[in-house]
């Protein structure tokens, strides 16, 4: 029943159903990257400098030869990996802090507050390529490093939904049968301050895989693994002679984060009716 | 102007509770870096032997309690010493205070073309609601939203200069010109067109979604049906009501996001070769000179803050309860 009905709400914004056609593509490529292009895309495949169409190279070749189609299905396995991972990173420190902070108000409040708030002021970007510059490129430090600088707003929105339903009687009538804290926390409020997360936490996503880009375009991804800032990055200094070698992995960029936000969209019509309602 | 006095006094004194805690974040994370300085200096020497690096370490306090050490650094920071670049053999601040004015320019450049242009254009989609100009602006900021600014950054240079010719691909000024006065401040200009335009395309696009829905929420209170009713002209009502309460968030919105921007920076000033703390950031990566790079986080976050304090003063300006309370 509900089902049904989050369905229709979802369906009923076009842009969204594009968005999960796009994103459902783009996870079936990663998916099968090495059964459509065998072979390590870090090897040569072919002469280097090919332009797109040619022969072997679907989109041309890089430099080095290799073929930039391959690099872009293996990258969109890193990319889709790290905004998935940094973001239950984020989530899991963003909503912590803000349930606590909600859930407790007074000092505890404040306290996680004025720290949410220094995180905020933060340059984030700055203090991300930092962090992966100090303790070396690798996918565990660029995905520490992202979920370090993009959890304060998970943390804000978590804070308000808990303050918000902290007074409601159901939380009131749970705190006088004697539940614990965390029993409240967990099984009473997070689950009806949920919705707004999962919106937040799809946008995140998106965001996620536009940091990693940006910190491997400036040389800071994990030098094992291919990826598209990466490609870009490389590229830049040919883009002369050979602009097929930053745009196409551009493109992938901005398809699956376009791809991504608008499924957040369509999340939150889906899941804040009265929200999108009124939004008209 | 008294409420606006007492409001900024209050947020000067958490950007300074702010600042300390950056810098004691700083600390830790000069500790965290590889590289032990002692070693480095001795290395520099040329003398690695035990006694001498023990020696370097006494010197520059290195063996004392991590507090202690804390102490120094702090007191150190606040007369301006940044610490030293083994790479450059110069003072990190020296370096720094070269590449801020470019810094400085770009960003604040940025930073008030995104707010203008991104409130003109969001008023623009309010006022022609539900238009074919609202949804070219609507599905302009999804576009602009998605885009890596980097990348967005390399399609303009290469389709503005490499294919066009019309603007400069990268660099501050004309190499070996040798403009000056007028000419030479026209030249940079031309240089920061395309920086500027693609830092400033990601929070237009922000900025004019905020404003347009800022805008639709406030146009159906009560004041302005009463502005309507007193007869006064539909921009009038636009300009001196509708707008002038409806920015108010994206202001507040637009401090809250300064730090992308001056981060946003260290990408743009990469790809157009710009020579401020961006372009060294980058610099410094390559090279892992790590107190450059601290150096680099400490003085935009302070930057950031000084960005607040500017969108503090903006909202001072334009908030109309705080002319009422004069």
């Amino acid at each position: 029943m509900i089902k049904s009905d989050f369905w229709r709400a979802f369906v009923r914004n076009k842009g969204a159903v594009l968005g999960l056609v796009i994103l459902i593509a783009i996870v079936v490529l990663a998916a099968f990257a090495s059964v459509f292009f065998p072979g390590d895309p870090w090897e040569m495949a072919t002469a280097p400098f090919q332009p797109p169409l040619s022969e072997d190279a679907l989109l041309g070749s890089d430099m080095l030869g290799r073929d930039i189609a391959s690099g872009i299905a293996h990258g969109a396995r890193v990319s889709l990996l790290i905004g998935l991972t940094s973001t239950a990173a984020a989530l899991a420190i963003g909503v912590t802090l803000g349930a606590l902070a909600g859930f407790h108000g007074g000092k505890v409040d404040d306290a996680i507050m004025r720290f949410t708030e220094l995180f905020q002021t933060i340059p984030n970007f700055v203090l991300a390529v930092v962090l992966v510059a100090i303790f070396t490129p690798s996918l565990t430090t660029i995905v520490a490093a992202i979920a370090i600088v993009s959890w304060p707003p998970l943390a804000r929105l978590a804070r308000a939904e808990f303050l918000s339903l902290r007074s409601r009687e159901f939380v009131q009538a749970a705190i006088t049968t004697g539940q614990s804290n965390t029993t409240i926390i967990l099984r009473q409020i997070l689950p009806n301050s949920l919705s707004p997360i999962i919106v937040s936490a799809s946008l995140m996503v998106a965001t996620a895989i536009l940091l990693e880009s940006s910190l491997s375009f400036l040389g800071l991804g994990d030098p094992n693994a291919m990826s598209w800032g990466y490609m870009i990055g490389a590229a830049r200094t040919v883009i002369r002679q050979a602009w097929w070698m930053s745009v196409f992995p551009g493109l992938a960029i901005v398809l699956t984060v376009l791809a991504l936000n608008l499924v957040g969209e369509g999340l939150n019509d889906a899941l804040n009716p009265k929200l999108a309602r009124s939004r008209g | 102007m008294l409420g606006f006095a007492r409001l900024f006094a209050s947020r000067l004194v958490k950007a300074a509770a702010i600042l300390i805690a950056i810098v004691v974040m700083n600390f830790f994370l000069v500790h965290a870096a590889p590289g032990d300085p002692a070693m480095v200096m001795a290395g520099e020497a040329g003398a690695a032997d035990e006694k001498f690096v023990a020696q370097l370490r006494e010197q520059f306090g290195l063996d004392r309690p991590l507090y202690e050490q804390l102490g120094t650094y702090v007191g150190k920071i606040v007369q301006g010493d940044l610490g030293f670049s083994y790479r450059q053999q110069r003072p990190v601040w020296d370096i720094l205070a070269e590449r801020l004015p470019a810094t400085l320019v770009l960003t604040l450049t940025a930073f008030l073309l995104a707010l203008a242009a991104g409130v003109a254009l969001g008023t623009l989609a309010a006022v022609a609601v539900g238009t074919w100009a609202d949804s070219a602006i609507t599905v302009i900021a999804l576009l602009a939203y998605a885009t890596p600014i980097y990348w967005i950054g390399l399609m303009l240079s290469l389709l503005f200069s490499i294919q066009l010719g019309w603007l400069p691909a990268f660099g501050y000024e004309t190499i070996g010109a040798g403009y000056t006065g007028l000419a030479h401040v026209a030249d940079v200009a031309v240089h920061l067109i395309l920086p500027v335009i693609t830092l400033a395309l990601f929070y237009m696009a922000g900025y004019a979604r905020l404003t347009r829905a800022s805008m639709l929420e406030v146009r159906g209170l009560d004041f302005v049906k009463t502005a309507k009713a007193k007869g006064l002209t539909q921009s009038r009502i636009v300009t001196r009501h509708v707008l002038r309460n409806a920015i108010l968030p994206v202001i507040t919105v637009a401090g809250i996001q300064a730090g992308q921007l001056v981060g946003g920076s260290i990408l743009i000033e990469t790809v157009f070769a710009w020579p401020g703390i961006g372009r060294l950031a980058f610099e410094a990566v390559l090279q892992r000179d790590y107190q450059v790079l601290l150096g680099i986080f400490l003085v935009t976050s302070i930057m950031v803050i000084l960005f607040n304090i500017l969108t503090d003063i903006l909202y001072g300006l334009v908030d109309p309860r705080i002319q009422v309370s004069q």
